[in-house]
Order: structure tokens, then C-alpha cells, then sequence
């Protein structure tokens, strides 16, 4: 980790707090080109482009092994692209930098599974992962601002658990936890969240209520969602991309990509 | 009361940052050292060869104090010793073993192996620290005879406001964002690590605190008990301060204390009225605490209200 942090300083300048030098003035946010990732042999990924513009809203659906969740890997630095680049606005080679420096840098990811401080409360888990100074002895010392503290009491709001701050994060129901890790993430301000499979295990009611945060949320955020439940792609769905054996096959809106012949071939018309 | 000191300093690495350590007893030991050498030169010549050395140095034969012993005749550097030499060690060791991500059984198997690899050493005459009878037969402190009541109630009095002093400090760190941190750590440490939290970095403030505040626990204890010897070494010992902390509740501070007290008034009993029996009434304690009391004392004391 020690490696990792002055990693940080010395490749692209942008250290703990720094909001990152992201140059987004093109509009896009940002770019995949020709990723080609391939295990034994396997392309999982095969000249994989795609660009998503700030503040978009995307989906991207697909069979099993269609790569999205490589996708993801990739540019969050689990994994390394074979051949091709990725670009996170203008200037941010993503392929040079390592998980910790991208999450630096303002890519948030939520796993499937949520993680959050089963322990803490609701309101001192989004605190703990409040974009501040994190070594050790400016926590020590560390006392809310106000404006901290607003910022915490607007995510609260965001994620619709104002009324459970003080509740022990582990009672959460399910989807609240889920809520509650999208919550930790937007309290790093990130640029780009990615979503892997957001709703899944959620109660209907619940599902309606993340589309409605993630509606919310574009437009000062970009957000990639990967999702299998179709009910919910097409209700929070701008821009629809879909991958098949590493490529993209599709893109557009959800009538267009419906009606495209090779995705119905492929995937919606099984 | 030197017990209860140990018991909150186990409780904030173990209860707090889920780091069980298996090795407090050397923390301990070693700050009693530090203080048991300033009370060996304060010896004098009362010693029974009449030597400036103490008697075991003159037993083996040695004209000078070896270099372990500069400036020990002083009580600021002794008390130098006690804070520095626990902290640094666990500074030291810990960042090795955090950084190497040693975590859970495997970082309490290898501070055990610590304590036993210390205690051998100061087994050894060769060491310089009065083999296997350690230091006693001590005469004063700061001048005072140790035995007289008004310096045993000097003692007490210090022990008693370490006690205090530790407990606010402990209250106030875990009341912190800094204990929230530790706590973070303990439940999801890679989430905390996502989070951009080094927990390297937190880990090891929190062991060496740990490590320095039974330093001076020892300190406190050898003057009033009047003997330090590397027994207190032992792995025993250390898994001992675990049970402490297991038997008051982890993760509580008045629970640690009273975990302390609690067991050590069961060893007092048990050694008197039993006494080959007390490491399997202390085994048992620890199998019944865990099997049904796993948050201990103050778990129990919570459920009644």
C-alpha cells in the first residue's frame, strides 16, 4: 500500500484528495479502443471499443460471456487490456495506473455482492469513505465540518435512507445495503460509477426505487449499469449497448436495439 | 490494577481492530526490564557481595556492566527503555507483518512464537539480564525504600492514575474517526482499503500504542510485585491477557478491565484452593466464554437490561 501511495504522487500528479486531473472537455468521459483481453486463448474481449459521454446513463446487457464484466475489470485496472487503449477522459491512460490510483482518480465500482461496515451505522459508513485525508494522524484528529456533514445528509437523502442514519448498517434489508454501498460510492465523488448487476436480489419495490437513484444521478455523474433484468433496463435505459463474444453488436435505444435482427438473433429473441 | 492497564491495551488492537495478538506478555516483560534494571542499579552496594554490580554479574564473574546496562543508574532513561523498547519492537515487527498482510491465526502464532523466541533469550545468563531468576532483592526507588508503606501507596497512586490516564485515552481513541477506522478494519479491510484507507498505516499505530502502554504497565508492576523474570515471557502469559479481554467482552473498555479482574481473582482463588488445576480452569473459562458468552461479561450485562 505504501508503494501504491507514492505511486500515486509520482504517476499523474493527482494524490488522496485531489479530484484528479480529468480532462473531459471533448464530452466523453470515457473511451475504450479496440480492447482485445484473451485467457488461454479465449477472447474474452475481442476490439472492444466504446465511449460513454459525461453524464450518461448506459446500459450494457449481453449473454453470458459476452464480457461484460471483463469490460469492467479492464478499466478498473483488475485486469490488462492485450491489445488496444483505454482512456478515462483526454488525458488518463488507464492502462498505466493500478486499481487503487484509478479509484483514485474517480472510477467507483460496486461489486455484486455489497460490502459495507456490517458494525458502523448507517451514517459513519458513508463517513468513513467521505473523500477527506485518510492517513492516520489527520483521522485521529478529524472533526466534521458542516459541510461535511450536509454533503453526507444529501447522499442520505439520495439513497433514501435519511430516516436509518443511525441504524446499524448489518440490519439493513438487502436492497438498502445495496443503496447504502452505491451511498459510500458517491461519497468519493466519483466521475464514472460502475454498476455491476445493481438490482439484483432487490424486491420490486426496490428496483423501482434504484432506477429511480440512478436516473437521478446521471447527469452529475456517468454511470455504466450491467444488468440481466430486462423490466429494469428499459425503464431507467437511454442508450442501450450490447455485447456479444467480446464485441459490441448493438448500440442505441431500447426500440432500436430491440429491433435490431442480430440481437434478436443473439440475445432477445432466444 | 497494572492488569486492567494490559487488558484495555489488548482490547485496542483485539476487540477494536481484530487483531489478536498473542504476544503482549513480551510488551509487558520488556517494560518491566526496563524498570526492574533502574531498580537493580539503585541497589547499590547493599547487595550482598558489597559490589557496584548486581549479584548476578558478580556470580558470573563480570568486572563492567555490559552495554545493555548504559545510563540505567538513571531513572529518565529507564523510563526511556520502557516506552521505546516495546514501541519500537512493535513498530519494527509489526510493519513487517501487516505489510507481508499476516493477518488473523497466523499473526497470533507468529507473535507467540516472539514472546517464546524472547523469552529463551533472556533465559540465557549470556544475555545479560540475570538468566532464568530475572532481577529482585530490589532496595529503592528514586531513593525511597520500596518496601515501606507510604512508597508501596506511591506506587499504587501511579498505577491508579496510568489506570484512569490509559481508559481517557483509550475512550477518547475509540471515539474518534480514527476508531472507526480500526473498527472499518476489523469488519471489511479491503473495503477499507477501497475506501483509500492504508490500513498498513493503521494497524501499526494501533499495535505500537498497544505495545507501549504495557510497557509501562510493566514498569509499574515489577516495583510492587519486586521480581521480574523471563517466565512472564511465557506464551502462557500473553494467551492469559487474550482471555482477560475474551472473558469482559471484546470490543468494550470497561469490559477489559473487568475481564482482568475478574480472572485474576479467579487465579488467586483457584491457586490457593487448587492450584495444579488453574490452567485447565483457565482453558475451560476460555471454552465456556466462547461457546456461550461471546461477547463476554458486559454481552451478558446488556442482555439483562
Amino acid at each position: 500500500m505504501t508503494n501504491n501511495a507514492a505511486a500515486v504522487n509520482e504517476g499523474g500528479g493527482f494524490g488522496h484528495i485531489a479530484t484528479g486531473d480529468l480532462d473531459a472537455t471533448h464530452g466523453v468521459v470515457l473511451y475504450l479502443e479496440d480492447i482485445s483481453v484473451s485467457f488461454d486463448g479465449f477472447k474474452a474481449l475481442n476490439k472492444l471499443s466504446l465511449s460513454i459521454d459525461v453524464g450518461e446513463l448506459r446500459c450494457v446487457i449481453g449473454p453470458n460471456g459476452a464480457g461484460k464484466t471483463t469490460m469492467m475489470d479492464v478499466i478498473t485496472g483488475k485486469t490488462r487490456a492485450d491489445e488496444g487503449s483505454a482512456f478515462f477522459g483526454q488525458t488518463i491512460d488507464l492502462a498505466r495506473l493500478s486499481e487503487a490510483q484509478i479509484a483514485h482518480a474517480g472510477i467507483g465500482r460496486k461489486f455484486q455482492r455489497p460490502t459495507i461496515f456490517e458494525y458502523h451505522n448507517v451514517f459513519e459508513n458513508l463517513e468513513l469513505s467521505m473523500k477527506a485525508d485518510k492517513r492516520v494522524r489527520k483521522t485521529l484528529f478529524s472533526v466534521l465540518s458542516s459541510s461535511e456533514k450536509d454533503s453526507i445528509a444529501e447522499t442520505l437523502k439520495q439513497i433514501r435512507l435519511n430516516d436509518s442514519a443511525d441504524r446499524v448498517a448489518g440490519l439493513l434489508s438487502h436492497g438498502q445495503k445495496q443503496w447504502l454501498e452505491i451511498g459510500m460510492l458517491l461519497m468519493q465523488e466519483p466521475r464514472l460509477l460502475l454498476l455491476d448487476e445493481p438490482v439484483a436480489g432487490m424486491s420490486d419495490e426496490e428496483t423501482e426505487r434504484t432506477g429511480e437513484l440512478f436516473l437521478s444521478l446521471a447527469g452529475k455523474h456517468s454511470l455504466v449499469v450491467v444488468e440481466h433484468d430486462m423490466a429494469f433496463i428499459e425503464k431507467i435505459a437511454r442508450k442501450i449497448t450490447v455485447l456479444h463474444e467480446g464485441s459490441v453488436l448493438a448500440e442505441g435505444s431500447m426500440s432500436q436495439v430491440q429491433n435490431d435482427p442480430k440481437v434478436i438473433e443473439v440475445y432477445l429473441g432466444r | 490494577m497494572c492488569y486492567a492497564i494490559v487488558a484495555i491495551a489488548m482490547d485496542l488492537v483485539w476487540g477494536y481492530t481484530g487483531i489478536l495478538s498473542l504476544g503482549h506478555g513480551l510488551f509487558f516483560a520488556l517494560g518491566g526490564y526496563g524498570m526492574g534494571m533502574y531498580l537493580m542499579r539503585q541497589i547499590g552496594r547493599a547487595g550482598q557481595y558489597q559490589s557496584d554490580l548486581p549479584d548476578f554479574m558478580v556470580f558470573l564473574d563480570w568486572k563492567e556492566f555490559p552495554w545493555q546496562w548504559w545510563n540505567t543508574d538513571q531513572f529518565w532513561w529507564a523510563l526511556l527503555l520502557v516506552v521505546f523498547v516495546p514501541g519500537l519492537l512493535a513498530l519494527v515487527f509489526g510493519f513487517f507483518a501487516f505489510r507481508s498482510r499476516v493477518k488473523g491465526v497466523y499473526f497470533s502464532i507468529i507473535t507467540q512464537a516472539l514472546t517464546f523466541a524472547a523469552m529463551l533469550l533472556f533465559f540465557r545468563n549470556a544475555t545479560g539480564f540475570g538468566g532464568n531468576n530475572g532481577f529482585t532483592d530490589f532496595k529503592s526507588i528514586l531513593g525511597l525504600p520500596i518496601t515501606t508503606p507510604e512508597t508501596r501507596m506511591m506506587l499504587f497512586t501511579s498505577t491508579a492514575f496510568t489506570l484512569i490516564a490509559t481508559l481517557l485515552l483509550a475512550r477518547w481513541i475509540v471515539a474518534s474517526k480514527f476508531g472507526r477506522v480500526l473498527t472499518a478494519i476489523r469488519d471489511a479491510e479491503t473495503r477499507a482499503a477501497f475506501c483509500g484507507y492504508n490500513t498498513v498505516h493503521y494497524k501499526l499505530a494501533i499495535f505500537t500504542l498497544s505495545a507501549v502502554i504495557c510497557g509501562i504497565a510493566g514498569a509499574l508492576y515489577v516495583p510492587q510485585v519486586g521480581i521480574i523474570n523471563p517466565s512472564e515471557m511465557s506464551p502462557a502469559n500473553s494467551i492469559e491477557i487474550a482471555i482477560w479481554v475474551a472473558v469482559g467482552g471484546r470490543g468494550t473498555l470497561t469490559g477489559a478491565i473487568l475481564g482482568a479482574g475478574l480472572v485474576n481473582y479467579a487465579k488467586s482463588f483457584f491457586t490457593q484452593a487448587f492450584p495444579e488445576y488453574w490452567l485447565y480452569a483457565l482453558g475451560l473459562i476460555f471454552i465456556l466464554v466462547t461457546l456461550f458468552l461471546p461477547q463476554g461479561v458486559m454481552g451478558l450485562l446488556r442482555k439483562k437490561k
